[in-house]
C-alpha cells in the first residue's frame, strides 16, 4: 500500500500579488480515497488546475507515478492516467452526451475508435445513469445531469488518479449516495480518487484520509474523525 | 448521409459535368461554374478551422493568392504542368497555414481573427513589391494550347475545379466524423476540457490550419489560368475573403454540407444577379443573406434543417 501515485511538492501559484498556493505538499497512494476540504477561495479548486496542467504552477513539483509532470502539458497528464470533473460542468456542448465520452476514450484512453468505443461508452453511461440520454444533446441536460455527464466523461478517460470537482453540489442525497457508490466501486478497481466537496457527511464517509486548505496553505491533514476535531478547521469554516 | 450515398451523389455530380461538356458549348456556363466551384472549395477550406475548430479566419483571400502566385512563379520559373502547379500551391498554402498556425497558437477568438487579417496584408504587401510576379502590375498567363480532349481550355478548368472541389468535400466529411473531427469540435466548444480529456490541442490546431490553408492554396493554383490576368487587387480581393465566412456561416459550420449548401445557394445567387442586374450587386446580396441568416437562423441551414427534422422525430 506504499506506492505513491502523486507527489505534490512545495506547490506555490500566484495570481498577481494574490497568493493562491503557498508551499503546499502532499502525496497520494495509490488506491487511496482523499478528500480535500476547505472555505470558498480556499485553493481547492486552483490546486486541482495544477496538478491536471489546467494551469501551471510557479514554484514547486508535480510528480505523477514517479515521473515528473511538472512542465506536461495537460493531455499528456491526462494520458498518463490524471483524469478530472470541472466545478461547474463544461460539456463539449455541440456533442451528444455519448460524443462527449468518445472524446476521451480516443485520446486520453488511447482506446479503440468506431463502433467498440461507442460500446464502451454507452457501458459507462450505464453505471452512471445515463444510458437514456445517450444521443442527447449534451447542451440541453439538467444541471444534475451534467455533472453525471463530468463524472461519466472522467471515468471514460479510463483513469488511475480520479479528480472530482464537487461532483455531488446539488445532488439530492439519494443521489448523492448514487454517486459516492460509483465512486466507491471505481476505488474497489484501484483508481485512485480525490475528492473535493462541500458536503461534509460525504467526503468525511467516503475519505480514508482529508486535507483540509486554507488561504492556499494546508492547515490540517488526518483521517476525517480528527479533522472535525482539529480547532484549525473549525477556526477556519466558522470564523470562531 | 451513408458512404453509398455519399460515393454516388459525388459520382454522379462528376459524371454530370462531364456529359454537361459534350452538350453544352456556351463558354458563359463554364465561367459561372468555375465561379461557384471556386468559392465552394474556398468555403469547404475555412470551415474545417472555421466551423470544426472554431477559430476564425479572415485572411482566407491570402491563402487563395498564395496559391496563385504560386502558380505564376512557377508557370515562369520552371514552366510547370497544371496539376504539379496545383500541389505546389497545395503545399506552399498548407505551409503557410502550418506557420500561421504556429505563430498564433496562444491567440483566441478575435485576436486570431486580426492575426489572420494581418497575414493576408502581410502577404499582399509582399507581392505587390515582387516585381518577379509583377508586381503591382499584375501578369498575365497565355493559356495553354493543349487542353486534353475537351472542346476548350475552360472546358477542362471546369472539369479540374469540379474534381478539386469534390475532393475538398470527401475530405471534409472524412475529417469531420473521424476520431480526428471529434478532437476538433472538442477543441471548439471548450479547449480546456479538450485538454484535460486528453485531445492534443495545439497539435489538432496545427493540423486543422495546414489542412485549410493547403485546400485554399489548391482553390487558388487554377486561378491564373482561369483570369489570364492576375493582379493583386483580384487574387487578395476582399469579395473572396468575405465569401468564404458567409457562404458556411449561411449554409451551417457544424456539418460538413453546410459550407456546401450556402456556396452553392450564395454563389449561384450571385452569378444570376450578375448577369440579369448588375455585377456590382454581388457583394450586397452576401451582406444581406448574411445578416438575415445571422439574425433569423444562426445555425444556418443545416441547423434549420436538424431542428425540423428533429421536431417531426420528436
Amino acid at each position: 500500500m506504499s506506492d505513491e501515485l502523486l507527489r505534490v511538492g512545495k506547490l506555490g501559484k500566484r495570481f498577481g500579488g494574490f497568493v493562491a498556493l503557498d508551499n503546499v505538499s502532499l502525496t497520494v497512494r495509490a488506491g487511496e480515497r482523499l478528500g480535500l476540504i476547505g472555505p470558498n477561495g480556499s485553493g481547492k479548486t486552483t490546486l486541482i488546475n495544477c496538478i491536471t496542467g489546467a494551469l501551471f504552477n510557479d514554484q514547486g513539483t508535480i510528480h505523477f507515478d514517479g515521473r515528473d509532470v511538472t512542465l506536461l502539458p495537460p493531455f499528456q497528464r491526462a494520458r498518463a492516467g490524471m483524469a478530472r470533473t470541472f466545478q461547474i460542468p463544461r460539456p463539449f456542448r455541440s456533442m451528444t452526451v455519448l460524443e462527449n465520452l468518445q472524446v476521451p476514450l480516443e485520446y486520453a484512453a488511447r482506446g479503440p475508435s468506431g463502433r467498440r468505443a461507442v460500446d464502451e461508452a454507452l457501458e459507462v453511461l450505464e453505471v452512471i445513469g445515463l444510458r437514456e440520454r445517450a444521443q442527447e444533446d449534451s447542451a440541453r441536460l439538467t444541471q444534475i445531469d451534467m455533472r453525471k455527464l463530468e463524472l461519466a466523461r472522467a471515468m471514460a478517460a479510463k483513469p488511475r488518479l480520479l479528480i472530482s470537482d464537487e461532483a455531488m453540489a446539488g445532488l439530492s442525497s439519494n443521489e448523492v449516495d448514487d454517486v459516492l457508490g460509483i465512486l466507491r466501486r471505481l476505488n474497489d478497481t484501484g483508481i485512485t480518487i480525490i475528492m473535493i466537496e462541500h458536503i461534509m457527511h460525504a467526503v468525511m464517509r467516503f475519505s480514508e484520509r482529508v486535507i483540509c486548505l486554507d488561504a492556499g496553505q494546508i492547515i490540517c491533514e488526518g483521517t476525517p474523525q480528527s479533522i472535525v476535531q482539529d480547532a484549525g478547521v473549525q477556526r477556519a469554516y466558522l470564523g470562531a | 448521409m451513408k458512404p453509398v450515398a455519399f460515393w454516388g451523389a459525388l459520382a454522379a455530380v462528376l459524371a454530370a459535368g462531364l456529359a454537361l461538356t459534350s452538350v453544352v458549348a456556351n463558354e458563359y456556363y463554364y465561367n459561372a461554374l468555375y465561379v461557384i466551384l471556386q468559392a465552394t472549395m474556398m468555403a469547404v477550406a475555412w470551415n474545417i478551422l472555421g466551423g470544426f475548430t472554431g477559430y476564425v479566419n479572415f485572411g482566407s483571400a491570402g491563402f487563395f493568392a498564395i496559391g496563385a502566385y504560386t502558380t505564376v512563379a512557377l508557370n515562369k520559373a520552371l514552366g510547370l504542368p497544371l496539376p504539379l502547379l496545383i500541389l505546389a500551391g497545395g503545399a506552399v498554402g498548407g505551409l503557410v497555414g502550418l506557420g500561421l498556425g504556429y505563430l498564433t497558437l496562444r491567440l483566441k477568438g478575435v485576436y486570431f481573427a486580426i492575426a489572420t487579417l494581418a497575414m493576408a496584408i502581410v502577404v499582399e504587401t509582399l507581392v505587390n513589391n515582387w516585381s518577379y510576379v509583377g508586381g503591382a502590375k499584375g501578369s498575365y498567363m497565355l493559356t495553354p494550347e493543349k487542353h486534353l480532349w475537351f472542346d476548350s481550355y475552360i472546358q477542362m478548368l471546369f472539369v479540374v475545379m469540379l474534381l478539386l472541389t469534390l475532393s475538398a468535400v470527401a475530405v471534409s466529411r472524412a475529417l469531420s466524423s473521424s476520431r480526428l473531427g471529434r478532437g476538433l469540435a472538442a477543441i471548439r466548444d471548450d479547449e480546456v476540457a479538450a485538454e484535460c480529456a486528453g485531445v492534443p490541442t495545439l497539435r489538432l490546431k496545427l493540423v486543422s490550419t495546414t489542412v485549410m490553408g493547403a485546400m485554399m492554396g489548391i482553390a487558388g493554383a487554377p486561378f491564373p489560368y482561369f483570369v489570364t490576368y492576375v493582379e493583386p487587387g483580384s487574387a487578395f480581393s476582399l469579395f473572396i475573403a468575405v465569401n468564404a465566412i458567409a457562404m458556411p456561416m449561411i449554409g451551417g459550420t457544424a456539418h460538413w454540407l453546410g459550407p456546401v449548401i450556402g456556396a452553392l445557394l450564395v454563389g449561384t445567387t450571385q452569378e444570376i444577379v450578375k448577369v440579369t442586374v448588375s455585377s456590382e450587386m454581388n457583394v450586397l446580396i452576401v451582406g444581406v443573406m448574411l445578416v438575415v441568416f445571422i439574425t433569423l437562423a444562426p445555425q444556418g441551414i443545416v441547423g434549420v434543417a436538424r431542428k425540423y427534422l428533429r421536431r417531426r422525430a420528436a
